[in-house]
């Protein structure tokens, strides 16, 4: 165990403990911009920078390893004000259209800015400018409001260990590239869009849907795997808007592309929300199957949908749905024997929902053919 | 005709990158047939040997040839390829050398105060011939280091020479791998630096083109010093020529079983891989240098933990310039008592620059630490070009400062220069005359360090961004009052703030040229002058009523139809159409045309 005193405040913390987590547990604040708790450091936005004794220059804190008997001061007058200059230099070099900008209220930069109370730069110059939109379907990349500060690049090297995307060019001119500058093509997990602290990285899906300050957040479980992650639902009025995951869930924040963007279908007009049986005969019905019509909600066109349906199926309720799927299978089982039926789960389900469902197949119908997407 | 017999005479060609482009190939064949022609016509009886040698530093006066005739031994400047006729006639046959092409007096002046001890044997000996090195001593420290010393006496005797790390900070080089060899670890790593990205610096490139097995041995010896068995040169790729020497070398050391297993019959083992750069400045930062080798992007990595304990793929590594390295088999084969008494107290050994700029004598040059700068300057560099006044000279590159005619006998050692705002650095050395506007340099140094920022740090990305377009629009007249306490305030931020060593020192141009030649900038920012007249859009043209005699050539030269005035009467400047191009300036005969 080291003894550090920061800012007057003496802890004791485990060796290989950095500086600015000791200040976190001292309640001590240190701005930070490129740091992410769960990646690796990288000591690039230089915010976080503090004094140690002995060290004849200023050193970051998110890099800086607890020595025993270290003495740091986190906050003095010229630290301030080399922080300011950062602050100033990286708004320079920014759009600051926050009036318009997806990530307002909830922005790492703004909200330093706004601490720092800078208003007028010293450091105006060129800007960055970008105007090629990148045209995957999923996660909307606004160069222009990139800090540089990596965390996209080390999530999806150290997290996703998918490395889509990395640091590309020199100078004023970096930037985080895909390769051969493409549009992005990977796989669309989000986890870039969830640590980035500026608007650079946003949902496509989240544009002009709502601030975050008129968002209800419902905690819930994703239903799309059997892994069950947490889900943070963004909900305005009645309708999801946006999905994130907080930190400390078991899925500690981070997402796959179904969880984090596939929510459309919640308030899909395609999305069956009642049982329905089949009220045409099977051989004589079946119409042609009009084309998927593209466009409409869901990739369907649901105009087609209405007529089409709504002259083979009627709508049930569950009770009658699930009597009616009693009652058949019962008959084909004595019909033709259990072996004649099959069943087959979905990775989806949780464990308990597997278990019962072979337990259903094995014991209620009473045949081993059962199988799921993953293997039983 | 008879009187060379059985005796040998050399000829020696400098093909050193410089000797190259200046022609050498050709001579060296031209040589080679003048030789092989006469041979055949006049039988004659003696052997006569061409050979390649590499840089020798003057390279103002490239081509260099040594005629070396028994213990006899001339030498050429400036030599083209149809002069090999007569050199082989006369002298080489007729035994009486071409008087007029021999080096004159300034050449002697040039070595006079130099003290070489790395670059005299990369200017005399076969580059691509391990036995060239052998018979001039080479290997010999090795051999002594592995049969008489353990590895302990071996940094011992290193820090009693006091070499300091040639790559730009100065670190004491025993001490490095003194704190390498204590880490504990199975595998450790040497790295020889030879990226060399500071522009205009061509020393690490002229060493291991002229004698590349130095700088092996010196690996070797620091691996045997450390406890370790591998080594890497870091190289970049756009020095094909060292590339392939380097490669030879190695190669022709592994045939020999110099590199291998069980060198010299004892336990240990060395071997060194070449990694090509991609040419970024940044690389040559050692934490850069490690990711590049490891495949990763060029960038700077937060120190501690220092290369020595967490280095390449973790292991403690060594990282060395190639010519502090290059320094190690001398110190060996003539003791640490010998370096040390080369140089100041701090600042031991010999140093290598290269002298470029307004200096009369171009080239590289090795000098001992505590040299003056005047004696570099005008000693050795012969002074300025056309006499004009010496007005500051930069050393250490895009790190490093301007140093004012002031300050001329001050000591070139570590501190001495750190102390008036400029380095040693790697070793680049500009000088500069009353034509160079200092504003422009600095504006100069900022445009390379901003191109080759890593993009990792904000001061450094953005912050020299806005130096540079701060200086940029001083010399473009729209410097404005505050400007230059702006850039004070910005520069000392950037040093401060920076991760890496590039940032750090990347203001340093603007502040030394301040810091000196304020009144310059002043000159720009209050009177929209450049008084070097360089920054062209300070500049206006207007014709000198009394020395115009209306011969009408500005008027022709002139591209954008500024020039009025009818034959022999006066002529006219009419500055808002002037696009101050300097035309009618460079043409006027009678110089009728000012500037200011
Ligand atoms: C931006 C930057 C560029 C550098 N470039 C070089 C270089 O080209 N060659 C070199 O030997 N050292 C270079 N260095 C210094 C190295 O980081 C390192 O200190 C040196 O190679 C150590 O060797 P030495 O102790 O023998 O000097 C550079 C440092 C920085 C910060
Ligand atoms: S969405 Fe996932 S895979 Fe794609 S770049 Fe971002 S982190 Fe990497
Ligand atoms: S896109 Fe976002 S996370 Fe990635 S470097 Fe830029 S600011 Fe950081
Ligand atoms: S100081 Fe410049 S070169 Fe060094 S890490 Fe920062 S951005 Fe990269």
């Amino acid at each position: 165990m080291f003894k550090v005193t920061i800012d007057g405040k003496t802890i004791e913390v485990q060796e290989g403990t950095t500086v600015l987590d000791a200040a976190k547990m001292l309640d001590i604040p240190i701005p930070t911009l490129c740091h992410h708790p769960k990646l690796t450091p990288f000591g690039g936005c230089r915010l976080c920078i503090v004094e140690i004794k002995g060290i004849p220059r200023p050193v970051t804190s998110c890099t800086t390893p607890v020595s025993d008997g270290m003495e740091v001061t986190t906050s003095n007058p010229y630290i301030e004000d080399l922080r300011k200059t950062v602050l100033e230099l990286i708004l320079s070099d920014h759009p600051n259209d926050c009036m318009v900008c997806e990530k307002a209220g909830d922005c790492t930069l703004q909200e330093l800015a706004y601490f720092y109370g800078i208003r007028e730069n010293r450091f105006e110059g060129e800007r960055r400018i970008y105007t090629k939109r990148d045209g995957n379907p999923f996660i909307e990349r606004d160069l222009e409001k990139c800090i540089m500060c990596g965390r996209c690049v080390k999530v999806c090297d150290e997290v996703e260990g998918v490395g889509a995307i990395d640091f590309g060019y020199r100078g004023f001119s970096s930037k985080i590239c895909t390769p051969f500058g493409k549009d992005l093509n990977c796989e669309f997990c989000g986890q870039c869009v969830a640590v980035c602290p500026t608007g650079a990285l946003t949902g496509k899906m989240w544009k002009q849907k709502g601030r975050q300050k008129d968002i209800k957040e419902i905690e819930t479980t994703c239903p799309y795997c059997g892994c069950g992650c947490s889900l943070t639902l963004h909900v305005r009025r009645n309708e999801v808007i946006k999905i994130t995951s907080r930190e400390d869930t078991l899925n500690e924040g981070w997402l796959c592309v179904k969880g984090r963007f596939s929510y459309s279908f919640i308030n899909s007009p395609d999305r069956l929300t009642k049982p329905l049986i089949r009220i045409a005969p099977k051989d004589q019905s079946n119409p042609p199957l009009p084309p998927f019509v593209k466009g409409g909600r869901g990739g369907i066109n649901n105009s087609l949908l209405v007529t089409r349906y709504s002259s083979l199926f009627r709508e049930a309720s569950w009770d009658e749905a699930v009597d009616y799927i009693a009652k058949r299978l019962k008959t084909l089982k004595d019909k033709y024997g259990p072996d004649a039926i099959a069943g087959l789960s979905s990775a989806r389900c949780t464990n308990e929902e597997n278990y019962l469902f072979q337990k259903f197949m094995r014991a209620g119908i009473g045949t081993n053919n059962i199988d799921h997407c993953a293997r039983y | 005709m008879q009187k060379n017999n059985l005796k040998k005479v050399i000829v020696r060609v400098c093909i050193g990158t410089g000797g190259l482009a200046a022609g050498g190939k050709e001579v060296i064949d031209a040589f080679k047939k003048e030789i092989s022609d006469r041979c055949i016509d006049i039988d004659l009886d003696f052997t006569c040997h061409y050979q390649k040698v590499g840089c020798r530093g003057f390279c103002a006066r490239d081509v260099l040839v040594d005629v070396v005739d028994g213990d006899k031994s001339l030498t050429y400047q400036c030599i083209k390829p149809e002069m090999a006729a007569r050199i082989v006639d006369e002298h080489l046959i007729g035994g009486k050398p071409v008087k007029e092409w021999l080096i004159d007096d300034t050449y002697y002046a040039f070595h006079a105060k130099q003290k070489k001890i790395l670059l005299k044997d990369c200017g005399t000996i076969d580059p691509e011939d391990i036995n060239a090195y052998i018979d001039v001593g080479g290997y010999s420290g090795i051999k002594k280091v592995l049969s008489e010393m353990n590895p302990e006496d071996v940094i011992s005797e290193i820090k009693a020479s006091g070499l300091r790390g040639r790559g730009g900070a100065g670190f004491p080089t025993g001490l490095k791998w003194e704190i390498c060899r204590k880490t504990p670890g199975d595998t450790k790593y040497i790295i020889c630096n030879a990226d060399e990205g500071d522009p205009g610096a061509f020393m690490d490139r002229s060493i291991i083109e002229g004698n590349p097995h130095s700088v092996i041995e010196g690996m070797m010896i620091a691996g045997y010093a450390v406890g370790s068995d591998h080594g890497y040169v870091y190289i970049r790729a756009e020095y094909p020529f060292a590339v392939e020497r380097l490669r030879l070398a190695i190669s022709q050391a592994h045939e020999r079983g110099y590199l291998g297993k069980n060198i010299f019959g004892s336990n240990f083992g060395f071997d060194i891989k070449v990694k090509l750069g991609a040419g970024a400045f940044v690389c040559g930062e050692e934490t850069a240098l490690i990711a590049s080798i490891e495949g990763q992007r060029g960038m700077p990595r937060a120190k501690p933990p220092f290369p020595v304990h967490h280095g390449l793929w973790g292991k403690p590594t060594v990282i060395n310039n190639v010519e502090t390295l290059s320094n190690i088999p001398y110190i060996i084969r003539n003791g640490a008592q010998w370096y040390a008494s080369i140089g100041t107290e701090k600042s031991k050994g010999t140093k290598v620059f290269a002298l470029t700029g307004k200096v009369k004598n171009t080239g590289l040059i090795e000098v001992p630490m505590g040299i003056t700068l005047r004696e570099i300057i005008y000693d050795i560099g012969g002074g300025i070009i056309g006499d004009r006044e010496f007005k500051a000279v930069q050393t250490g590159g895009p790190s490093g400062g301007c140093i004012p005619a002031e300050m001329l006998d001050i000591p070139v050692d570590y501190e001495s220069l750190a102390q008036v705002g400029s380095i040693v650095g790697s070793g680049g050395m500009v000088v500069l005359d009353e034509t160079d506007c200092m504003v422009n340099i600095a504006r100069f140094f900022l445009e390379f360090t901003q191109a080759e920022s890593c993009g990792k740090c904000v001061p450094c990305r953005i912050g020299t961004k806005r130096l540079l377009e701060i200086l940029d629009r001083i010399t473009k007249g729209l410097g404005r009052e505050g400007d230059i306490e702006l850039l004070q305030k910005l520069s000392s931020d950037i040093k401060a703030a920076s991760l890496c060593g590039l940032g750090q020192t990347a203001p340093n141009p603007v502040l030394s040229t301040i810091r000196y030649f304020r009144e310059e900038y002043e000159a720009h920012i209050r009177d929209k002058k450049c008084p070097a007249k360089v920054c062209r859009d300070l500049l206006t043209y207007y014709i000198i009523e009394e020395f115009c005699k209306g011969c009408g050539a500005c008027l022709r030269a002139c591209p954008s139809g500024a020039i009025t005035g009818e034959k022999k009467k006066l002529h006219k400047i009419n500055p808002d159409i002037c696009i101050k191009c300097g035309a009618c300036f460079e043409v006027c005969k009678f110089k009728a045309v000012g500037r200011e």
